[in-house]
């Protein structure tokens, strides 16, 4: 933890109140983001229980599994989930804008600038919390390999048309979701937790509502209280007053509540499969019905209060103005859609169970990258975010104090006037340190000479972004008076080296792959069948 | 039955075992571990000279452009007739002024203007860059066990068979983001390029280096014992054949008795008490300063089997190691109020491969509330606690073993990963229990003061 988010945390519990640790939005919000909150069934991993989905927060959808141990019961889940979420993903696919990308032409091998579609916008998912996000995965995950019956008429257990369409999805919007910046796959209480720092420990942010508590707490309490509260508050039948954002249940609700509203509609479907006649089937089935219903308010019971947390989390969000270099990152979400949107199209098999070893690699080197620039561009986007780079010696802001013209040695001697900045900042430069500032929205090099003054007084050398000619262009080298701010970090990412093709795998990485070959659906085992 | 150890003869043994396979093996690649100052640098020398002997052109993959220059200087002060390329990027000040000197040393940022040279050498990040049409008959991959599995991915395709050298014991590659998806794949890219090396080739010969030169008889054994409990190693030379001797006595403090009893038994603990700090703890900080003060003041001399007479204790022989860069930071602004300005300080990141004749350390879990597993990490202490040829001290906060049984090691369990012995929290442990018969506990005055304080101590020293 940064010496600042500590200083944050501390004046939070002193307070009784978050404190904010960014002063714009660092992610994008898209005007018609899909809220998605799923509960699980205990016992069985991502067992789906029921959820609450729509980009309307007063109409959200219920989706509900009266009996989660039922398999058609949950691919009618799964189906329904697939009616909401495919055509939110499709109404972004269609609107396009052209766009240039460079790609390696196949005979000649020369990198070529070649004409795409980029989606204009893409589609946004929020979940309430990390655990949201590991769901949709394993949602993903077990859904991409089913077969439809269209697809495979052998299959003995086939899956509703467009659930392995959604399993591909979703399973993108997982893998997008880990790298740093993106904003396709997003859970509200790691973005809330980005933009405010409470008094309790990140593990406990991991709590919506006690999050929220800390961030926004009622009239007349204090976060702590309100947290507190949040956390372990019971009504008189021992239930949560604020139930966990999920997907996990409460056990006291899994005991108390929800095990004996699905014994009741086991028992009314054995009843209504034992019907002797019309008449006593009609009657069992509006028992059938009554039950599920029970079943119903309950699920929405629990989520109802994490759907408004989740948009109550929207608008505190919103109210923050975007972060310049946003946009930008957006922009790789849209390519990413764009890109998946046009393998689906083009009929790809779905996402390998596994990565090759050049993918593993390309996707870690990527993430990496995107973590640089993502530190770097809060920091340049937020003065307050910059703050705590310059208290741990990262940065360093001042007034120039004095700027003395010199120049390069060689034929053609350039630009490199020397500038000196008076700083209260306390920056690790050590010999010939490289230093970098925006200057209009670019970096510019300079380099460290000396400091004065037991550190007070530091002088840079200019080293780019001043032109061709001898005289530096105007306002590319800072003016005595001119307040700046250096960063140790670079702003912009080199791209790292190309890899081999998958297909010259070297044989250090247990060489080629072979042929892709079209994975199989998870074979049915004893306990798909329960 | 005992026989004496020889520990020349066990090396010359090890080394021509390696060099054998080398020239003339059959497998692909070859791999040797080498525990710290074990002449690992020495061997990938004497490799690729004979190597470049037998005509066959030559490769050399190394981590850092530190340990680039450092292996032309090497190569080129064993055979100044060799044709040495340097491969470098196109960055300002790319390599070594010294290699410039240098009559058969060529430097390029193109690999093609190197082509045809008996040896060249580069890093791993400029390797992945180059593209061949013929791939290099050999190559050596030097500080294999600090580079990223990915990092092989993208140079392996230049090479047909290779000489792998590391440390195990030293930190392992990391990832600034997660990469636990990939656990348990042979080829996780952010695993070791030797962890990926071997599972796919399992039966590659694997050879070690027993004798460490570098360190003394009293570090050896738990050096060995705590980071290489199954692959052993022994220290070059005996108890007795170093010896560290200061020619103005101990003004009774802490500091002077901390180093008195690291002078006569190879280890030192500087003990302050208990406290949670932040990480630049500034009684921790000054506590060090102060010590590598006193070390300066007090006219050290180090007698070795380097030479007859012994040498003085000057800034160049010691170090301060540190786990974070800030804390480095931090001791070295201490020192400078001090006097002291020309005594390396850094983080074990940067101090791994360097040698000293004594080192202070920060210990990386002193005035900590949690240990997370960036301060377990053994690699990290490994480094700290094996870059000395004479004495090491240890300057910590009290209770860190009360820390360390609060907080076991709780990583998650990845299936088909390579479980990795020791643990950080069993050597942490065994190095503490080492260091406690050293210990030397001592409550600091302020920093400003106890610098102020000691002034007119210098001045009666000089």
């Amino acid at each position: 933890m940064s010496l600042i988010s500590t200083l944050a945390r501390l004046e939070a519990v002193s307070t009784g109140r978050a404190q904010p640790s960014a002063t714009v939005r660092h992610r994008h919000l898209g005007d018609r983001p899909l809220v998605f909150v799923p509960l699980t069934t205990a016992g069985e991993a991502g067992a789906p229980l029921g959820a609450l989905v729509g980009t309307d927060r007063d109409a959200p959808r219920l989706l509900v599994v009266p009996q989660p141990r039922d398999r058609d019961l949950r691919f009618a889940f799964l189906a329904e989930l697939a009616d909401v979420v495919l055509p939110y993903v499709d109404s972004y696919a269609e609107t396009v804008e052209a766009a240039e990308r460079t790609e390696t032409d196949p005979e000649t091998g020369k990198r070529v600038k070649v004409e795409v579609e980029l989606c204009a916008d893409a589609p946004q998912l929020i979940v309430p919390s990390r655990a949201g996000i590991d769901l949709v995965r394993l949602l993903g995950r077990s859904m991409r390999f089913r077969r439809t019956a269209e697809q495979d008429p052998e299959a003995p257990y086939p899956a509703p048309p467009r659930v392995p369409l959604l399993g591909r999805w979703l399973t993108h919007f997982g893998e997008r979701a880990r790298v740093p910046g993106s904003s396709l796959l997003l859970a509200m209480t790691d973005v809330l937790g980005r933009h405010w720092v409470t008094g309790q420990s990140t593990l406990e942010d991991q709590h919506l509502g006690a999050l929220l508590a800390w961030i926004d707490p009622p009239e007349g309490t204090t976060g702590a209280e309100a947290a507190l509260r949040a956390e372990l508050e019971r009504d008189a039948q021992g239930q949560l007053t604020c139930p966990p954002a999920g997907p996990a249940t409460d056990p006291a609700f899994d005991n108390k509540l929800l095990a004996p509203a699905i014994e009741r509609y086991d028992r009314a479907r054995t009843a209504l499969a034992a019907a002797e006649d019309g008449l006593e089937a009609d009657d069992r089935l509006g028992a059938l019905t009554a039950a599920e219903r029970e079943i119903r308010a309950l699920v929405l019971s629990r989520t109802r209060p994490t759907w408004d947390a989740v948009w109550r989390g929207l608008d505190l969000l919103r109210e923050l103005p975007e972060g310049a270099r946003v946009e930008e990152r957006w922009t790789r979400d849209r390519w990413s859609f764009t890109g998946h949107r046009d393998r689906v199209l083009a009929g790809e098999p779905p996402q390998p169970r596994r990565d090759d070893a050049v993918t593993a690699a390309n996707k870690l080197a990527t993430r990496e990258r995107e973590q640089a620039r993502l530190e770097a561009q809060e920091a340049l986007d937020d003065p307050l975010v910059m703050a705590g780079r310059r208290l741990s010696g990262e940065a360093f802001a001042g007034e120039v104090t004095d700027v003395a013209m010199a120049y390069s040695e060689g034929k053609r001697p350039s630009p490199r006037p020397l500038i000196t900045v008076r700083t209260d900042d306390r920056p690790h430069l050590g010999e010939r340190t490289k230093v970098y500032r925006s200057l209009g929205g670019k970096p510019q090099s300079a380099e460290f000479v000396a400091a004065e003054e037991d550190g007070a007084v530091v002088v840079l050398r200019v080293l780019d972004k001043m032109g061709r000619g001898k005289e530096p262009e105007p306002g590319s080298v800072p003016e005595k008076g001119d307040r700046v701010c250096f960063t140790l970090f670079e702003h912009e990412q080199r791209g790292g080296a190309k890899l081999p093709d998958p297909e010259e795998t070297p044989w250090t990485h247990g060489g080629p792959p072979g042929e892709a070959t079209l994975e199989a659906a998870d074979p049915v085992t004893e306990e798909d069948v329960l | 039955m005992t026989t004496v150890f020889d520990p020349s003869a066990a090396a010359a043994q090890a080394t021509d075992a390696i060099l054998h396979d080398t020239l003339h093996g059959t497998a692909r690649g070859v791999v040797v571990d080498s525990p710290p100052g074990a002449g690992k640098s020495t061997l990938v020398v004497r490799a690729a000279l004979e190597l470049a002997e037998a005509g066959h052109p030559l490769m050399v993959v190394a981590q850092t452009n530190a340990q680039v220059d450092d292996l032309v200087l090497r190569l080129a002060e064993k055979n100044p007739e060799l044709p040495v390329g340097r491969l470098h990027s196109s960055d300002s000040d790319p390599y070594d002024k010294a290699l410039d000197g240098l009559e058969n040393v060529r430097t390029s940022a193109k690999a093609a203007d190197l082509a045809g040279l008996a040896v060249v050498i580069s890093t791993a990040a400029k390797w992945a860059h180059v593209k061949v049409d013929e791939p290099w008959r050999h190559a050596i991959v030097d500080e294999a066990y600090q580079m990223r599995s990915d990092a092989l991915l993208a140079v392996a395709g230049l090479f047909e068979r290779a000489l792998f050298v590391g440390d195990p014991g030293q930190l392992d590659p990391f990832a600034v983001v997660g990469s636990e998806q990939w656990a348990g794949l042979a080829y996780d890219p952010s695993a070791s390029a030797v962890t990926t090396l071997l599972a796919h080739n399992p039966d590659l010969p694997q050879h070690r280096l027993p004798v460490s030169w570098r360190l003394p008889a009293s570090a050896a054994p738990l050096v060995s014992d705590a980071f290489y409990p199954y692959t052993p190693f022994r220290s070059g030379t005996g108890p007795g054949d170093r010896t560290l001797a200061f020619g103005v006595p101990s003004d009774g403090s802490g500091p002077d008795r901390v180093i008195d009893e690291a002078a006569e038994s190879g280890w030192g603990l500087l003990e302050l008490p208990a406290r949670h700090t932040p990480r630049t703890d500034p009684e921790a900080v000054g506590a060090v300063a102060v010590v590598v003060r006193r070390l300066l003041d007090r006219a050290g001399a180090a007698t070795s089997e380097r030479s007859s007479a012994p040498s003085p204790l000057t800034a160049d022989r010691i170090a301060v190691g540190t786990a974070h860069r800030d804390q480095a930071a931090a001791v070295r602004a201490a020192l400078a109020v001090l006097g002291v300005t020309d005594v390396v300080v850094d983080t074990a990141n940067r101090l791994q491969g360097r040698e000293y004749d004594v080192t202070v350390v920060l210990h990386p879990l002193s005035g900590r509330p949690d240990a997370t597993a960036f301060h377990l990490e053994t690699g990290r202490l490994c480094v700290l606690a094996s870059r000395h040829r004479h004495a090491c001290i240890v300057v910590c906060r009290a209770g860190v073993t009360d820390l360390l049984d609060d907080y076991p090691s709780t990583e998650p369990v990845q299936l088909g990963t390579v479980v990795k012995f020791p643990d950080g929290w069993e050597a942490n442990h065994a190095v503490l229990a080492h260091l406690a018969k050293h210990r030397v506990r001592w409550r600091p005055q302020s920093g400003r003061k106890a610098a102020r304080r000691r002034r007119p101590d210098e001045h009666r020293v000089a």
